[in-house]
């Protein structure tokens, strides 16, 4: 029996799901393959006996999390699409701002208290154990594919764990350090095919960090490079505000 | 007399989290709401004390569909902020890949998202044993699409290599003629759309509305240009806060817009019925082969549009990169001197006018933002509508499912892009 598989977006911008519909060489085999019970997106079927469950996006309101825990009660395999999922992501940045002050200056004075309802940005695995984490922002739709082939064969997928620099060498690219910009190639996980700086920039750490960061090794080189730590970190808020602040708490 | 109470949550087939809100009373709507659910992300607020070149790849994550129109509308309002005027260059490679991204999100909506409706199924999944070469076709030209966002701007959702006053990395000849190659072959896979949208039938209903868009002076807009309303006025890009005005409904996340009538269009239509003549010839015989003639006032054929600016983007796209491949296309130095101020940019995103609104300090760091989304733009008008198309319906002596049904395929010819407007869809009628 093919396993029935179902796709939800909590808060998100939805583009981790629009790259599940970007695969257009290979969206019919998979489809071929497993059963598509719930994509809100893209079909009207909404069937709740879902085997694995893909969510786009990360937790902000009440309702998200109840959501999440229904999704984890019934799936028998979670995964997290992309930054906002596994790590916080980008939104997380709302996190160090005043949250009654933020909802003021969006939707005025009046207004606001129908909209104070939001939470702190919390990835998925703040609430309920993720199985698998599909990283980047986007995620990349081959990893993708590579999840779901693995699940198909019961094995582990293979999601690299080391820098994004070896990558990044690997490809040819110039060193963006020697190019004079910021790049956090060497504590990031790889898996991208570096493609910021194949493309001109530096990396900005969508992937979140390797799980053994050599955290003052980047600092020294960033120094040597003449770029402060400050806006390092200023850079690093943008894919990684929620680390930054659970490691602030816990003196990291 | 009839009463009639509708309510769908979450409307399926949209970009996001949206509800329908329907109460008929002794025959008389008393209330019809297209509301939007989604979860509020505050850009605006995250914004704040940003350096400038983090405004374009942030906002570039309102949207994982509209993505090149948020990185390009961003570019323009930093650069007006500080200035800077892009080289012609900058703004070739600019509109082709607006069109990629045009062409990519219209057939996203045509295919996926319309056209189940019109084959009476519920996703592009049963199509795939029943019309397979449709799928295929599909298929084939949502690459496309998605391959010129790549080759211009690096990948397909979130480019990266956009960048204030130039590019990171511009695109080899080689891989534009190869793009040029598939644009050319995608002639037919469009002919064939064109005959297949001809067989669907479109619901007859009209409503006469405010059309908002870019004005165009020599090309159909989707960059450049003012404002101009189909009720007979223009203005400047930099003035828009003096014609329309934004106000927050408690029932949704997403802020209404306004200009000087109750609600208006913005989209796909109304920049066809606002600038039709300048639309490459290839388009306008697709219009009147599928009986769009200006002004329309049926917003189903929203998608009739979309499909008609496929074909202008496709033949305009050709064009420009032959334009590309007869010059030198080189690094060109996107130098940035910041200065303190404000900057507006406008552009037409797939679904309609976009505006991001900046003000910079000294250095470059954002002091406030504002955008305004065509989602929200539009959503008075999708209420507006309703209010309209359900008493044609109960007159037609229509059941409650089908009038939930028509409601629905209304919300989605709008291509309501939710994740955007909130910076959502359910259907609800109550007896």
């Amino acid at each position: 029996m093919k396993p029935k598989v179902a796709v939800f977006a909590l808060t998100s911008c939805e583009g981790c799901s629009l790259q599940i519909l970007n695969l257009e060489d290979h969206l019919l085999d998979l489809l071929g393959q497993v059963e598509l019970v719930n994509f809100r997106e893209a079909m009207d079927e909404k069937r709740e006996d879902y085997d694995i469950a893909f969510i786009d996006g990360c937790a902000t309101t009440p309702h998200d999390v109840e959501e999440l825990k229904k999704i984890r009660a019934q799936a028998k395999v979670l995964i997290a699409m992309g930054a906002c999922a596994v790590q916080g992501g980008l939104y997380a940045m709302r996190n160090f701002h005043d949250h009654a002050k933020t909802v003021e200056t969006v939707y005025g004075k009046d207004m606001a208290a129908h909209f104070s309802h939001s939470l702190p940005v919390r990835p998925l695995s703040h609430y309920v154990k993720v199985d698998h984490n599909l990283y980047g922002c986007p995620m990349d739709k081959f990893e993708f594919v590579e999840v779901v082939r693995s699940l198909l064969l019961g094995k582990a997928p293979n999601i690299p764990d080391y820098p994004l620099c070896n990558e990044c060498r690997a490809a040819e690219n110039i060193c963006v350090f020697d190019r004079g910009m910021t790049c956090f190639g060497p504590i990031t996980r790889a898996g991208c095919g570096a493609i910021c700086p194949a493309n001109g920039k530096g990396c900005e750490a969508c992937r979140g960090l390797v799980s053994k960061p050599f955290i003052d090794s980047h600092k020294k080189i960033m120094k040597q490079h003449g770029l402060s730590v400050e806006d390092l970190l200023a850079q690093f808020r943008e894919y990684n505000g929620y680390w930054e602040e659970t490691h602030e708490k816990s003196g990291n | 007399m009839k009463n009639l109470e509708i309510k769908v949550e979450n409307v399926t087939r949209l970009e996001g989290h949206g509800s329908i809100r329907v109460k008929v009373k002794d025959g008389q709507v008393v209330e019809s709401a297209f509301d939007i659910i989604e979860s509020p992300r505050f850009f605006e607020v995250m914004l704040q004390g940003r350096k400038y070149s983090d405004s374009a790849p942030m906002t570039s994550r309102i949207c994982g569909i509209c993505a090149v129109s948020h990185t390009t509308v961003s570019l323009e309002a930093t650069e007006d902020a500080f200035g800077i005027v892009p080289t012609e260059q900058t703004m070739l490679l600019r509109k082709l890949i607006f069109h990629g991204e045009m062409i990519q999100s219209h057939v996203l909506h045509v295919y996926f998202l319309v056209a189940p409706d019109l084959l009476g199924v519920g996703s592009v999944i049963p199509l795939a044993s029943t019309h397979l070469d449709v799928v295929r076709m599909a298929l084939r030209l949502k690459k496309l699409g998605n391959d010129i966002c790549a080759v211009v701007g690096g990948r397909h959702v979130h480019p990266i290599s956009m960048a204030v006053n130039g590019f990171t990395k511009v695109p080899a000849k080689a891989e534009l003629s190869a793009l040029r190659e598939r644009m050319v072959a995608a002639r037919a896979d469009l002919a064939a759309t064109v005959e297949l949208l001809k067989t669907l039938p479109l619901p007859d209903f009209t409503r006469e509305t405010e059309y908002l868009s870019l004005k165009g002076d020599k090309e159909y807009p989707f960059i450049e240009g003012d404002l101009v309303s189909s009720d007979g006025y223009t203005f400047k890009r930099q003035d828009y806060l003096d014609h329309i005005k934004e106000t927050v409904v408690p029932t949704c996340t997403a802020k209404h817009v306004k200009a000087k009538r109750p609600s208006y269009m913005v989209g796909a239509l109304a920049r066809f019925n606002n600038n039709h003549e300048l639309l490459h010839p290839a388009a306008k015989a697709v219009a009147k082969a599928l009986g769009l003639t200006a002004p329309c006032h049926n917003p189903f054929f929203i998608s009739v549009a979309q499909l008609v600016e496929t074909v202008h983007c496709n033949e305009d796209g050709i064009a420009i990169i032959d334009q590309l491949l007869a010059r030198d296309i080189k690094m060109e130095p996107n130098t940035v001197v910041t200065k303190a101020g404000r900057g507006v940019g406008v552009v037409e995103a797939p679904r309609g006018i976009l505006f991001h609104d900046y003000t910079y300090d000294a250095d470059g760091y954002m002091q406030k933002a504002n955008c305004i989304i065509p989602t929200g733009q539009n959503i008075a008008n999708i209420d507006h509508d309703m209010n309209g198309l359900i008493p044609v319906l109960l007159n037609a002596d229509k059941g409650e499912e089908e009038i939930s049904k028509t409601l629905q395929i209304l919300v989605r010819a709008y291509d309501p892009c939710i994740s955007c407007a909130v910076h959502a869809i359910e259907v609800e009628f109550v007896k």
